[in-house]
């Protein structure tokens, strides 16, 4: 029964497929014809289509073995720790991180590495307190993890709500920046790079599921790393793999550092932390954002569900922290090189702009803005071919970190809502899955068209959002339901809720967003603080601590005593859904 | 025939090994999960509140106290992950092998 569906679902795949790929193939077409040769990257457009066509190969074979509800959801458990390992790094590291991150190396040195650390810290903690308890009591959402003894109607409504509201805060970010960006690298037209990447990111999803998910995903976590790697190489080799050289000559460039046409009278301005943290309070609000905002990221914490124990589990983290890492430290090589290589070149600098006494130009001058210093950097390492490689490979980083977040977004809607609220348990399989693949389509439609509708808006501050209700409500709930006897269904949904909302509110409120997002006067925010976390997640805590503590309902006494099976199965494995041999 | 399931999860609770297990896996965790949180908060507040600790140079050329440091607070998060896998997937997953046997025969 179930086999037919998947049958027909092949033959819609083509159906499908096909015309995404010719209108991929037809719109980079139109454009080389209109914008003539000058804007446009044959070279990169040339290997996005190869990549194109070689993950649609694989979703297409995906989706042949993407049978069952468990196969759609988690690649049937058969995914190795290392495989795991390869793609929550593909989940993870995104196109902002890989230029982002370099492009604050470049324009301002050591900030762009305490950046990173904060994106990083959160690995440990995962593997710590989460990722095999979660393994052991969770089938396809960290939801089923909540709501194990608890009342599944109230805490998957919650856990749907925090994920969906995380999920789209991410996309629509990774949306605008996707078509920002594509319009820069291959001179796209910005809905058009829009649409493209809406529609590839709803084939992998809706006809290869977490399989075809998963390879995408491992594929660009190959192709970063090793251009990343490649970048760094040839930076390093230029200074004899010296890096107190390569500093030195940067500290000898570098404006910041520069004074009264002194080089290097300053040099502690890009070699030590800069303007980025302020006062402690801030500081500390936002390492805690991003530490445990990345322990709440559905489209994260659903990776676990592909393996098959929890030993597999563990081993997924370290190898995803070790490949995370060592990009971070890519990153930094990079943005250095791109001060050392490029500063001192018109070439990759608005026309117009003036260099100063010692002939650098200022980095926010750069063609595209500081951003874009990894991708010049590519030209200026690799000439024109290894520079369509590494633009390839952004726009194929997007795909692979949008897919994940639509996966997630689709199973929260079918698996947690669908199934469990709407049916009560009683839905079949198939139309579990059915619904899955449909909301992919929806999700999808609507990050598409809210991806189009935001171009102009600053979106920066969505992603700082999307870390802070992940750490101030899922975060809480799972670890409290988890590792707290006392947790009630009524503390859980009350203190996550709250967090949830207090983070927001909070959010909306600050100068990030008030002020710069919305164009309020400066100093109108009401919270003058750039990260809610620190109150939010205290909020979201305390809440569910005290509800919990003061619930006297029947339910609470149900949840309470349902804690020690859980507790037994999450320590031990007994009983959790294990690999299906394929 | 194989116990119920009820039967098997008693026979785990009761077990000693089992209050052995959680009591050293789960001590393991907590120790690890804290020094990660001063590792990485101690870098945070350092650089809140001594900026210019971290701009001195390493040992008199332009290479800074900060980015060894900054790199040490990268590789820590990978030895601490390193040290709980490697203890969990050897000595941990045996005990509990050994308990989930017994609880089941």
């Amino acid at each position: 029964m179930i086999h037919t569906t998947f049958r027909h679902a092949r033959t819609a795949f083509l159906a499908a497929a096909l015309p995404a790929v010719l209108t991929t193939t037809a719109a980079l077409a139109d454009t080389a014809q209109v914008e003539g040769k000058a804007d446009v990257n044959m070279s990169a457009i040339v290997m996005f289509l190869i990549f194109v066509l070689a993950t649609l190969g694989i979703t297409k074979w995906a989706a042949s073995r993407t049978k069952s509800a468990a196969d759609f959801y988690a690649a049937g458990g058969g995914i190795t720790g290392f495989q795991n390992g390869l793609a929550i790094a593909g989940d993870y590291m995104s196109a902002a991180s890989f230029l982002g991150i370099s492009g604050l190396v470049f324009a301002n040195g050591y900030d762009g590495l305490i950046y990173s650390v904060g994106f990083l810290v959160g690995w440990p903690i995962i593997l710590f307190l989460i990722a095999e308890r979660l393994r052991n009591l969770g089938k396809f959402t960290f939801a089923d993890v909540a709501a194990f003894r608890l009342d599944p109607t109230p805490i998957r409504l919650l856990s749907a709500l925090g994920t969906l509201v995380v999920v789209s805060l991410y996309l629509i970010a990774q949306m605008v920046g996707a078509g920002q960006l594509i319009q820069l690298l291959f001179g796209l037209e910005y809905w058009h790079a829009v649409v493209i990447v809406g529609a590839l990111m709803i084939i992998y999803v809706a006809f290869g599921g977490m399989v075809a998910t998963t390879w995408v995903q491992i594929i660009k976590a190959c192709l970063l790393l090793g251009g990343a790697t490649f970048m760094a190489i040839m930076v390093l080799a230029h200074f004899g793999f010296s890096p107190e050289a390569m500093f030195q000559k940067a500290v000898e460039l570098h404006p910041k550092t520069v004074a009264d046409g002194k080089a290097g009278a300053n040099p502690s301005a890009i070699m030590g932390p800069g303007t980025f943290v302020t006062d402690p309070i801030s500081a500390i609000s936002l390492g805690l954002a991003l530490m445990f905002g990345t322990a709440g990221l559905p489209h994260i914490l659903m990776r676990f569900f592909t393996v098959a124990d929890a030993k597999a589990a563990r081993k997924s983290v370290l190898y995803a922290t070790g490949f995370i890492g060592y990009f971070y430290i890519l990153t930094f090589v990079i943005g250095f090189g791109a001060i050392t290589f490029l500063l001192q070149n018109p070439e990759f600098f608005k026309p117009g702009v003036t260099a100063a006494a010692n002939g650098s130009y200022l980095p926010a001058d750069m063609l595209g803005g500081n951003n874009m210093s990894a991708v010049h950097l590519s030209k200026a390492v690799g000439g024109d071919l290894f520079y369509g490689f590494i633009s390839a490979v952004a726009f194929a980083t997007i795909l692979a970190v949008v897919s994940g977040l639509t996966l997630s977004g689709a199973s929260a809607v079918s698996h947690d809502l669908y199934a469990s609220v709407i049916a009560k348990g009683k839905a079949s399989e198939e139309t579990e899955v059915r619904i899955s693949k449909l909301s992919a389509l929806v999700i999808g439609v609507i990050a598409v068209c809210l991806g189009i509708l935001f171009e102009k808006i600053n979106v920066a501050f969505m992603v700082g959002l999307a870390f802070a209700v992940a750490a101030s409500c899922n975060f809480p709930v799972l670890l409290m339901s988890t590792l707290w006897k006392g947790t009630t269904t009524l503390g859980a949904f009350v203190g996550g809720l709250l967090g949830l909302i207090t983070a927001t509110v909070m959010l909306v409120l600050s100068p990030g967003v008030w002020e710069a997002a919305l164009g309020h006067p400066k100093g109108s925010a009401l919270f003058q603080i750039s990260n809610p976390a620190l109150f939010s997640m205290s909020i979201a805590f305390g809440g569910i601590w005290l509800v919990s503590l003061l619930d006297r309902s029947a339910r609470a006494a149900k949840d309470r005593a349902g804690y020690e099976a859980q507790f037994i199965r999450s320590e031990t494995g007994i009983g959790a859904t294990g690999a299906v041999a394929h | 025939m194989q116990p119920t399931n009820d039967v098997v999860l008693d026979r785990v609770r009761t077990d000693p090994q089992f209050k052995e297990l959680v009591e050293r896996r789960s001590s393991l965790g907590w120790i690890l999960s804290v020094i990660m949180l001063v590792i990485y908060f101690g870098f945070i507040l350092m650089i809140a509140y001594d900026k210019d600790l971290l701009a001195r140079s390493l040992s008199g050329g332009a290479t800074t106290i900060g980015i060894p440091i900054g790199l040490g607070v990268i590789l820590s998060a990978f030895a601490l992950t390193a040290i709980y896998v490697w203890r969990a997937n050897s000595v941990f997953d045996d005990l509990t092998h050994r308990i989930v046997e017994r609880a089941k025969q």
